[in-house]
């Protein structure tokens, strides 16, 4: 039991990626595209903030009396990789414009029967 | 001079922002040229220290590693960040004429600002001694070089990018994972550092796990086969002064992100223990012979020489995968003659888009003979690529089939050779449709392209010349590069 309820973050986590990374392979839209990539990446943020909590430990601000500080440099890298995340959905859902106005229409299979190339 | 590390990177980032808002016309395409020309000799500066002085640390900002981030330069990155930066410089006076016809007038200031940003990333993932930081650097040069492709004159060049987009956030964000399961191991995210700290932990799952997702993170963005997918379509559609670049040293640097972290951040043994060898060299096998036959099969010139370089892609990660100091020198040694032999390729084929719109096969026939410059670099440039001995083909081939041997892996070797063998016939059938089959009536004169466009495109094919007879600096480096690895399976 400890397996599960102890590591619920990982399976928060899992669950998450499985969602997003199923969502991007099985749908065809391509905005329902984009928003699994976003939940996938998504995912991976929660493991990395999950990972840096130190069990018992304050939230990482210099405080009189305090001994143990939680890790903050996940946090700092995870704000990096947010700001990635969001220029990859801001580019993702450019191109998607783009092709709307070339293709007439943002559906796979209605994309790959005007011509073969996704 | 003790910060030549981060100008070549600094460089490029700082006048991107620039460009992108200096007034149309010829301004942006001159500044975007000294800026690369200044990353090459710089490169080039770094190079020749590293050789002689020995490794570069550079610590950013004053912080100490492993707490700050540390740009390490040892003889691998300063070759690889020298083949980009000398084939981003060589490039750029191919661009002008060619964007001036592919890009509308309007954009060609940001097409030069999201050409830099590439490069900055590039360089940035050759520099850093950061496993974080790589990440950061390989968005920043797959982001730019997504909004590059989706420039191309075609529609198919939107749904390309946009593939690509989807395939390379994945592989980046297994590398994000992979790189925190390691981190949450070690609590280090310098390469050194954790380097040192991983022997302790390697018996952890979580150490393999993290392993795992960065490979394949790194092999989707390597476009190692079979997961080279976004790669055809991308170089197809892209404008061809980005087919040149992103085939010259895109998949090159991730192959050298491979290698670090395969060799370097890993413990020795640790990639030995686990089947990476025996995946690479089935990888390897298989790229070279399916991507080669599917070459065979293309209508689309740049399409073919897009399944051929997987094809090529597949005799380094072979190299890797023979785990072996001469295995790594020859995939180092091909990682830079591939980028000489299909940088002189791609833009030929350029030329050839240049003068009548297209590179379909049908729509060649007979151009060699109004085009013989562009024809005789497609020649030769070929001939490199089969491995003919007095081209920089011959002599990757030669180490990789020396790597082989010494292994007695004979069916690796068997595979090389009849990989040439389909390179003669797919590269056979394109010098046929341009020489030998008679000429399609259009009613238009083709002409030789112009001098700027051949200029660059006899450099490289000169070069495919000049390092098939002197091997000395490639080969030279890459040894020491191979060394610098701690290669140790005999």
């Amino acid at each position: 039991m400890d397996f599960f309820i102890g590591q619920y973050n990982y399976w928060v986590v899992i669950f998450l990626m499985m969602v997003g990374l199923y969502t991007v392979i099985s749908r065809g839209n391509l905005i329902k595209k984009i928003i699994g990539l976003s939940i996938f990446q998504v995912s991976v943020f929660f493991l990395y903030i999950s990972m840096g909590t130190v069990e018992g430990g304050a939230a990482p601000i210099i405080t009189e009396g305090v001994k143990l500080y939680s890790n903050p440099l996940p946090h700092v890298l995870i704000l990096t990789a947010i700001v990635v995340g969001v220029a990859t959905t801001a580019l993702a859902l450019a191109l998607v414009i783009r092709i709307k106005e070339s293709y007439g229409t943002i559906e796979e299979d209605e994309i790959h029967k005007l011509d073969h190339s996704l | 001079m003790d910060h030549i590390s981060l100008l070549l990177v600094v460089i490029p980032l700082i006048t991107a922002p620039i460009v992108a808002v200096l007034p149309r016309g010829r301004l942006p395409w001159a500044v975007t040229l000294v800026v690369t020309t200044l990353c090459a000799l710089l490169a080039g500066m770094q190079l020749w220290t590293v050789l002689h002085e020995g490794v570069i640390s550079y610590e950013l900002g004053g912080w100490a590693p492993p707490w700050g981030i540390e740009y390490r330069i040892d003889a691998v990155n300063a070759f690889v960040a020298l083949i980009v930066a000398s084939i981003a410089a060589i490039t750029l006076p191919y661009a002008l004429l060619s964007v001036e016809q592919e890009i509308p007038e309007e954009k060609i200031p940001l097409f030069y600002s999201a050409l830099l940003l590439c490069l900055t990333g590039l360089l940035g993932i050759t520099q850093t001694g950061d496993i974080f930081n790589v990440f950061v650097f390989l968005e920043i040069s797959s982001l730019s070089s997504y909004a590059l492709i989706s420039l191309g004159k075609e529609r198919q060049a939107l749904t390309s990018a946009f593939q690509y987009l989807i395939m390379g956030t994945i592989g980046a964000t297994f590398y994000l994972i992979g790189v925190g399961l390691i981190y949450s191991q070690t609590g280090s995210l310098n390469m050194q550092d954790i380097a040192t700290i991983l022997p302790g932990v390697v018996h952890l799952k979580t150490v393999d796990t993290g392993f795992a997702f960065i490979m394949i993170g790194i092999a989707i963005k390597l476009a190692m086969f079979p997961l080279h997918l976004w790669l055809p379509n991308a170089y197809t559609y892209a404008p061809s002064v980005v087919t040149v670049f992103l085939a010259a040293t895109a998949t090159k640097v991730a192959l050298y992100v491979m290698l670090r972290i395969l060799f370097i951040v890993f413990p020795h043994g640790f990639a030995l223990a686990t089947p990476v060898e025996e995946l690479f060299i089935v990888a390897g096998i298989a790229s070279i012979i399916i991507a080669s036959i599917y070459a065979i099969y293309q209508e689309d010139v740049k399409r073919l020489l897009a399944y051929s370089s997987v094809a090529q892609i597949g005799y380094m990660v072979l190299g890797i995968g023979f785990a072996s100091a001469t295995g790594v020198t020859a995939a180092l040694v091909h990682m830079f003659n591939h980028a000489l032999m299909k940088g002189a390729l791609f833009m030929a084929v350029g030329a050839i888009i240049y003068r009548i719109g297209a590179c379909r096969m049908d729509q060649i026939h007979g151009l060699g003979r109004a085009m013989p410059w562009t024809f005789g670099a497609i020649v030769i440039a070929a001939l490199s690529l089969i491995g003919v001995p007095g081209t920089a083909g011959f002599i990757s081939k030669w180490y990789l089939v020396s790597a082989a041997l010494e292994q007695s892996a004979w069916i690796s070797v068997a595979v090389i050779l009849f990989g040439s063998l389909l390179a003669v016939v797919y590269m056979g059938k394109l010098i046929e449709a341009l020489y030998f089959k008679p000429i399609t009536e259009t009613g238009k004169e083709v002409t030789e392209a112009p001098l700027l466009l051949l200029a660059p495109m006899w450099t490289l094919v000169l070069a495919n010349i000049y390092f098939g007879l002197d091997t000395n600096l490639t080969v030279g480096v890459a040894e020491t590069a191979a060394a610098t690895l701690g290669v140790m399976k005999p």
